[in-house]
């Protein structure tokens, strides 16, 4: 058996750690948010003309007045993403563009992907992506809340609330960019995070309820390594899953992907140590759930 | 837990056999409707444009509101209630009538029988609020009456919308109603929207009318400028004929000038109204107003009683084309603004399909490899129940022709390699009751029962996490939602059905053989 349970603390320094640099990250730093929620064009340009590189890409389209441009490589040599504000929001952009580039490129190059977004539909979806993750915890809060007690609905969701916020530092730190796919990786992440914690509660409840004279401490250490191959084989075979579609699944899946490994890892470590270190805290004990189990 | 009837085992062979079959008319050519269905594929994987418009209703309140101060004065003075001072500022209404009148005009407004103001019984509002604001009356729509104008208007939008999209003749495009002011254009194949989006960003309001140089025209006159941007003329607000005269346009070579023109042909009303115009107006200029610029403004020769002209404007033949197919499909009753637009081409979807079924081989490969090499022979049965999974999986989504997008292929990796938990959460608990119990049947039901509600629970909070994706995401990320919804109940499926009849079999066969697992 290993003594999870000698790192509680250990552990919880790290993770309140981890959430307060992450925090910090967030305000000051802030995310880096693709067009979906900052609005903007964003064109994926494919060409078979070496003349084109990310260079003579910058220098062309900034002759062209369209404000702060990034280009960038996607993928393979001659993909290239580029990104504006098109903050006057100009109806035949891409048009324009495609002019532009016809005179010195002729066309040995061709637009993959076009995505233009106004500014009313960024607010628009930036806001339904902050209500979806809110109403997930929300309703992660209340599912927990009536299949458990009240303590350890209170740990699932810190360790959710701890996924979700270290895995935004992540994105935060590196500036990775945060767009539609990135909300569905996050919900996707709480989901799972929480299945997670749900199966080691389970085995929780279950033995407070055989074991009358084991303290809560010894308790969750004896139901996590009860748990523990279920533990790790999952998360095997799913962070296996992911990383296919991190580096075979095309460059679009890979923020998306990448978020989910991050929180497939956060979310495993969290249902051992902050889950679980939440009912140690919060002392409960058999008379916790029996009492549960009387009132209903 | 162990125990499975024979017609039980029938059932479920024939479940996951209807499936397996219904997933495989993506490959083959079936006969049979019920089973030639195939999974759609999004906009994102066999390329095409998305356009999110929206309905510019500024311009509509603006004129209803010009339209009632003519329909307000002219009813109260058959009512021999004089009107004074009508206005209109920031779309509200405001006039004066003397005081003696002040409450039978709000009266009239407020009776629920009210000819000048219609009451909507359902929503228990008129279409128009007054209010006495002590200067003078006030006049503006109700949230109602504004709603109802909003509907209107976007049914008579998404109207001309389908039709001009049907004249391009892209193959099956799905325009939608969205919210009420929004149209959702998808163009599924189309590589470059620019011509579709140009026809949808014109209003194309057509009208004709004279270029005048007398200012005090009975009618306003309003001074516009020609379409190339080079002059300007003065032209009354008198409209000889509309766009809505128009019986059809077509764009034509005339050949004594080897010029492209517009040729049109008008309903008896407007062929009347343009021959009694042109007869009168010989010697004036015609300026042929569209979208308040001047296309051309032809000097009057003849009378033209036909009902047929041509409009000339320095066209090619595209744009000549295109003005044509705005002119036949009508004006739309307010401008659209294209305010979202994400367009893919097919070359870029086929590698994204190529790089979603890569990913999904190599994620199914190593998950099976992971399995066989833990459990052996109960991870044999784990991969065979997947394979069937997956099958299933992609035939409820054959069946109800769900869209599949690239995230939604995630969502199919992603559940291949989450499904094995169910089965992991019912091995190991197999094997902690081995530990204490030696009779294999007992041993195997008492993991399946025990590991019940953990399986229960866990699938639920993932299944969660998919309905609210579903219902708050767009497009790609709610085909995501879509497969790993569904990904779940193939699952628990394919878990407490088929993993868990192979599992019965092979213990009822070797019970008095030791710890199996």
């Amino acid at each position: 058996m290993i003594a999870f349970n000698k790192y509680y603390n250990h552990f919880n320094v790290l993770s309140s750690a981890l959430i307060i640099i992450s925090l910090l990250l967030l305000v000051f730093k802030g995310l880096n948010f693709g067009i979906d929620f900052k609005g903007g064009t964003l064109i994926e340009l494919r060409s078979n003309d070496s003349k084109i590189n990310v260079s003579s890409l910058r220098d062309k389209f900034s002759q062209m007045n369209l404000g702060d441009v990034s280009v960038k490589k996607f993928g393979s040599d001659n993909d290239f993403l580029i990104k504006f504000e098109n903050k006057d929001n100009k109806k035949n952009i891409i048009e324009e563009i495609k002019v532009n580039l016809d005179k010195s490129f002729g066309n040995s190059y061709d637009f993959r992907r076009v995505e233009n977004v106004g500014p009313k539909v960024s607010t628009e979806l930036l806001k339904s992506g902050v209500i979806a993750i809110s109403l997930s915890l929300a309703i992660m809060l209340i599912y927990i809340w009536i299949r458990f007690e009240w303590q350890f609905s209170l740990g699932a969701i810190l360790a959710l609330f701890h996924d979700v916020i270290v895995t935004l530092g992540v994105f935060s730190l590196f500036s990775l960019e945060i767009n539609l796919s990135i909300i569905a990786a996050v919900l996707t992440i709480v989901g799972y995070s929480m299945n997670d914690t749900v199966v080691i509660f389970d085995r929780v409840r279950e033995n407070l309820r055989k074991y009358s004279d084991i303290k809560i401490f010894e308790l969750t250490n004896i139901s996590i390594n009860e748990t523990l191959s279920r533990t790790i084989i999952t998360s095997a075979t799913t962070l296996l899953a992911l990383l296919a579609i991190y580096f075979f699944g095309g460059e679009i899946l890979k923020g998306f992907s990448l978020a989910m490994i991050l929180g497939v890892v956060f979310g495993t470590y969290s249902s051992i140590y902050i889950a679980n270190t939440v009912l140690v805290r919060l002392r409960v004990s058999q008379k916790t759930v029996l009492r549960e189990d009387d009132s209903k | 837990m162990l125990y499975f009837s024979k017609l039980r085992i029938v059932f479920i062979t024939i479940f996951s056999l209807l499936f397996v079959l219904i997933a495989s008319s993506n490959l083959f050519k079936f006969d049979d409707s019920f089973f030639d269905k195939k999974i759609n594929l999004g906009l994102d994987l066999q390329g095409g444009s998305y356009l999110l418009l929206e309905i510019d209703n500024e311009p509509v309140i603006e004129q209803k509101l010009q339209n009632l101060t003519t329909t307000i004065r002219n009813f109260f003075k058959d009512k021999d209630i004089r009107i004074n001072n009508i206005k209109i500022d920031n779309q509200n209404i405001f006039f004066n009538v003397s005081d003696d009148n002040k409450q039978q005009v709000i009266e009239i407004f407020e009776d629920e029988n009210s000819e000048i103001n219609p009451y909507y019984p359902r929503f228990k509002s008129h279409q128009l609020e007054i209010e006495d604001t002590g200067l003078n009356l006030k006049i503006n729509f109700s949230r109602q009456g504004l709603i109802n104008l909003k509907t209107s208007s976007q049914d008579q939008a998404i109207e001309i919308v389908r039709r001009r999209v049907d004249e391009v003749g892209t193959n099956e495009p799905n325009i939608l109603k969205r919210g009420n002011s929004r149209i959702l254009v998808e163009l599924p194949g189309l590589d470059d929207p620019m011509r579709v989006k140009s026809l949808l960003g014109k209003t194309a309001n057509l009208t004709f009318r004279f270029v005048t140089q007398n200012e005090d025209d009975r009618f306003g006159v309003e001074k516009l400028e020609f379409e190339d941007g080079t002059q300007e003329a003065v032209v009354s607000k008198r409209i000889i004929i509309s766009g809505e005269n128009l019986l059809d346009a077509q764009p034509k070579m005339d050949t004594q000038n080897n010029q492209t023109i517009v040729s049109f042909t008008l309903d008896r009303v407007g062929a009347k109204r343009f021959g009694k115009a042109t007869s009168t107006g010989i010697g004036k200029q015609l300026a042929i107003v569209l979208d308040g610029k001047i296309i051309s403004a032809p000097v009057v020769r003849d009378t033209i009683a036909s009902g047929a002209g041509q409009i000339s404007g320095g066209f090619t033949f595209q744009s000549a084309t295109d003005l044509a197919l705005l002119l036949r499909s009508g004006a739309l009753p307010a401008p659209l603004e294209i305010i979202e637009e994400r367009t893919v081409g097919p070359d870029l979807g086929q590698d994204s399909i190529n790089a979603g079924m890569i990913a999904l081989s190599i994620g199914f490969l190593l998950v099976i490899i992971f399995m066989f090499v833990k459990y052996r022979l109960f991870g044999l049965i784990t991969n065979v129940t997947l394979v069937i999974n997956l099958f299933i999986l992609l035939g409820v989504l054959t069946l109800f022709e769900a869209t599949l997008t690239l995230p939604g292929i995630a969502g199919i990796i992603l559940t291949v390699g989450m499904a094995v938990d169910a089965n992991v959460l019912i091995f190991e608990r197999i094997k902690e009751e081995l530990k204490d119990e030696t009779n294999n049947i007992l041993a195997f039901d008492g993991g399946y029962t025990k590991s019940r509600t953990a399986i229960i629970d866990a699938n639920i909070t993932t299944l969660l996490a998919a309905v609210i994706l579903f219902f708050m995401g767009s497009g790609p990320v709610k085909g995501f939602a879509v497969t790993l919804g569904v990904g779940i109940f193939t699952t628990l499926f394919s878990v407490y059905f088929i993993a868990r009849l192979f599992t019965s079999l092979y213990v009822a066969k070797n019970k008095n053989n030791g710890k199996l697992i």
